[in-house]
């Protein structure tokens, strides 16, 4: 990294050294709580928008995206009543290469992405905060509900709001600079602390979905982008019992929309088990068949320092989802000559032994690793082993 | 909102702080002698097309604002159509024009366009193109920004009986370059064709004279040359003929409805009378500042490439337009915003997103270079304390700018990122 001096913390928001803080405000009312906090914090304040679309629409569709130019306008009027500049920075180009590329080059090598950490890893910490050293300022803050104190990242005060996951892809030095005011608030407290604040996003909705993907249409933004690939279904004794439009539209668990033919020979429902867009094919079979007892994960990225490892940790394979007691080890396949695995991030992986089966688990979700609330890091799963 | 608060007090933090407004190409502080003008046309009562004393009183002010504008740019009054503003004077000239010679002659379907024009002129142009079956051109410019007559030539072709209409902005808003309007306008009138010109900018700093280049049309705008945001008029020769954009009461010569705004145009008329008394002393100051501002920045940063005419002759006298290789202009802005020295990269879309100039790309600046581009305008208010403060901040920003560039292209954080 560039800057090798370490930033001048304020190690609790309000006391500390004053920070030239780039507040990222994506139009919603955590980032404009967060921006307001800093700036109650004493610190000087400047906020910006991502502008991520090449062409954004006019006006948001529903609930969803932080993308349109309304939600421009929302962060730009958050910013006028907080009374700190603001300025768009487009980022359109960097985000299509580093996180829609990416997604869809994932669904095609038929492994599941979460686009939101690909755009923390590569984009808010990464594109955003380099120019944003580089320019002058200490820190990046953002609305995200996570903690972070003296480096350490931690899951949020309020477990529905947690948004430790898709943070834990970062590193030591990111984090150094980052700044998350929100993690030990509750979402409806900082709806209430909006209102007061006389912000006019504090009752606009939560975004859920891939920001990109406005519709929701998954599948049907993969069909476009892909093009069409049809071929069969398969069960697992390999016979065909039914067909797609695309292996790449399926995901791992998936159970509706699958549109068999044939019924199964227990009547059971099935799931997709298993998707291969280079071989056309997507495998279905009974619930139980989905079970994996271990997992194999890539693109390991440690949030603090190195731990010794085998080591019991927690395991999230989702946003949402539920943490799992695994013991943790390394994996290392061909180390690079000379380099011990523990130093080599990128080309050392993991393995997780899982002490109860997880259901469903995609090759290309992040496996976030937990010690207790702490965010330990990260790796992409690559397999998943079934019992047995 | 907060709803308690007056409305209309808007940033009060901003107005107490001290800074170095280097942007009035954008908008320049409205001139006193307008202010009082439009406050006093504020408070009375009427619509100048009522029949009524108030009506009267109301109509009186207005026309004689419309003689004024005439007055000061070489018009006859009745040539004055007031309008809401540049953007909606270029779309009525534009499309009014179009129609109108395309009606009279509908082989004639082609509407040619500087390439530098605003886009109030270059986006009715398209759409002309996109939805009303004309074909828009580009008039090429010249490395330094202008239209010359052999490009408007050569853009005509060898087929200019097929032309509707021709637009050439008097001087460019970003760079400055002044087009010789009169030579294009009779070259175009060899043809039959009716001319339009967008002199938003020159109205501002020079003397412009409408009768004497023989335009068919000519933009004007209020807020560019110290009076109110939201007036302007295009000046439509007596024998140019327009169909209307906005239908309705028929107010303005019937090509342009809606109730008039009678103290918009008084401030709007009083503003131009003040700027035309001392045009001459301004021109001649804001030249001498331009000249400083420009040598320091060059000094400071050796490297740094004015873009635009060198000949003072051929460009505003408030105008400089300066590109920094390897910074983003809207780095440069920022950097430069936080120090109290606000400037403008040029265009900019509806989303604030900036983009390289579209000015600078049709004068053959390279992509990269454009991106990094600041244009600095001077205007009446302009002082010397205004350009000391950028060449202050100058040599820092631009280094800080540079640093940031690099980084955009991926050393910073290196290492962190597979």
């Amino acid at each position: 990294m560039t800057a090798a001096q370490p930033p001048r913390r304020a190690p609790s928001g309000d006391a500390g050294p004053r920070l030239r803080v780039l507040a990222a405000m994506s139009g919603g009312v955590d980032s404009a709580v967060a921006a307001a906090r800093m700036v109650d914090a004493g610190h000087d304040v400047t906020g910006v928008h991502l502008a991520l679309s090449p062409s954004p629409a006019l006006l948001r569709d529903g609930a969803r995206g932080c993308c349109s130019v309304e939600d421009s306008r929302d962060a730009r009027r958050a910013a006028d009543v907080l009374g700190i500049p603001f300025y768009v920075w487009d980022l359109a180009e960097r985000f299509r290469e580093d996180v829609v590329e990416d997604f869809l080059a994932e669904y095609a090598a038929g492994r599941t992405p979460n686009p939101c950490v690909r755009c923390n890893e590569r984009i808010k910490f990464a594109a955003v905060l380099d120019r944003a050293l580089a320019l002058g300022f200490d820190v990046v803050a953002t609305g995200h509900y996570a903690r972070l104190d003296d480096g350490v990242l931690r899951r949020a005060v309020d477990p529905a709001k947690d948004q430790s996951y898709v943070l834990g892809v970062l590193t030591p030095e990111q984090l150094a600079h980052a700044v998350l005011p929100l993690g030990a608030s509750l979402k409806s407290d900082v709806r209430v602390e909006a209102a007061a604040r006389g912000l006019l996003v504090a009752d606009k909705p939560d975004s859920h979905d891939v920001c990109f993907i406005p519709d929701g249409d998954t599948a049907g933004f993969l069909r476009r982008r892909l093009g069409a690939a049809p071929g069969p279904v398969r069960d697992l004794t390999g016979a065909t019992v039914g067909a797609h439009e695309g292996a790449y539209a399926f995901t791992v668990g998936q159970r509706r929309g699958l549109g068999l033919a044939t019924p199964a020979a227990d009547g059971e429902p099935r799931y997709v088990l298993e998707v291969s867009p280079a071989a056309r094919t997507v495998t279905v079979g009974p619930r139980e068949a989905l079970d994996v007892t271990g997992l194999d994960g890539e693109h390991l990225r440690w949030c603090g320092p190195t731990p010794q490892l085998p080591a019991p940790v927690l395991v999230q394979v989702r946003a949402h989802g539920e943490a799992v007691a695994a013991t943790a080890s390394w994996l290392v396949a061909a180390p690079a000559q000379g380099a011990s695995p523990e130093a080599d991030g990128d080309r050392a992986g993991l393995r997780l032994e899982l002490a109860q089966p997880l259901r469903g688990v995609a090759p290309g979700q992040s496996a976030v690793l937990y010690d207790g609330d702490r965010v330990l890091g990260s790796v992409t799963v690559r397999t998943a082993h079934r019992p047995g | 909102m907060r709803c308690s608060d007056a409305l209309g007090v808007g940033d009060d933090a901003y107005h107490r702080r001290v800074s170095a407004y280097l942007d009035h190409a954008a908008t320049t502080p409205m001139r006193p002698e307008a202010v009082e003008a439009m406050t006093a046309a504020m408070v009375r009562v009427g619509n100048p097309s009522s029949m009524h004393g108030a009506g009267r009183a109301a109509r009186r002010l207005v026309e004689e604002s419309r003689e004024a504008v005439a007055e000061a740019l070489g018009a006859r009054p009745s040539e004055v159509v007031f309008t809401s503003g540049g953007t909606e004077a270029d779309n009525l000239a534009v499309k009014g024009l179009y129609w109108a010679r395309h009606e009279a002659e509908p082989r004639r379907t082609r509407v040619l366009v500087g390439a530098g024009e605003h886009h109030a002129v270059l986006d009715p142009a398209r759409w002309l193109a996109e939805s009303q079956g004309a074909s828009a051109e580009l008039v090429a410019l010249d490395p330094d920004g202008r239209v010359t007559p052999g490009a408007l030539a050569a853009a005509l072709g060898p087929q200019p009986s097929d032309v509707a209409l021709v637009s050439v902005m008097w001087a460019n808003n970003e760079v400055g370059a002044l087009s010789p309007v009169a030579e294009l306008t009779a070259l175009a009138h060899d043809h039959g064709i009716p001319v339009h010109s967008d002199a938003v900018q020159a109205a501002a700093t020079l003397p412009v004279d409408f009768a004497a280049t023989g335009l068919d049309a000519m933009t004007v705008t209020g807020h560019k040359l110290g009076g109110p945001l939201g007036v302007g008029a295009l000046l439509l020769s007596r024998t140019a003929s327009a169909v209307p954009v906005l239908h309705g009461g028929g107010q303005e010569r019937d090509v342009r409805s809606g109730t008039l705004d009678t103290p918009a145009i008084a401030g709007f008329a009083a503003a131009i009378l003040a700027a035309a008394a001392e045009r001459a002393t301004t021109t001649k100051r804001l030249a001498a500042l331009r000249e400083r501002l420009v040598r320091g920045v060059l000094a400071r940063v050796p490297d740094a490439v004015v873009n635009g005419p060198t000949d003072p002759g051929q460009r505003l006298p408030g105008t400089a337009h300066l590109s920094f290789p390897g910074c983003e202009g809207d780095a440069l802005l920022m950097l430069l915003d936080a120090q109290g020295v606000e400037c403008s990269t040029g265009s900019a879309c509806s989303a604030g997103v900036p983009r390289a100039s579209h000015v600078l790309l049709a004068m053959g600046v390279p992509e990269p270079l454009a991106r990094g581009s600041l244009r600095f305008s001077l205007g009446h208010t302009s002082t010397d304390g205004d350009v000391d403060a950028l060449l202050t901040a100058v040599a820092g920003v631009v280094e800080r700018a540079r640093r940031a560039g690099l980084t955009s292209m991926g050393a910073a954080l290196a290492g962190t990122r597979s």
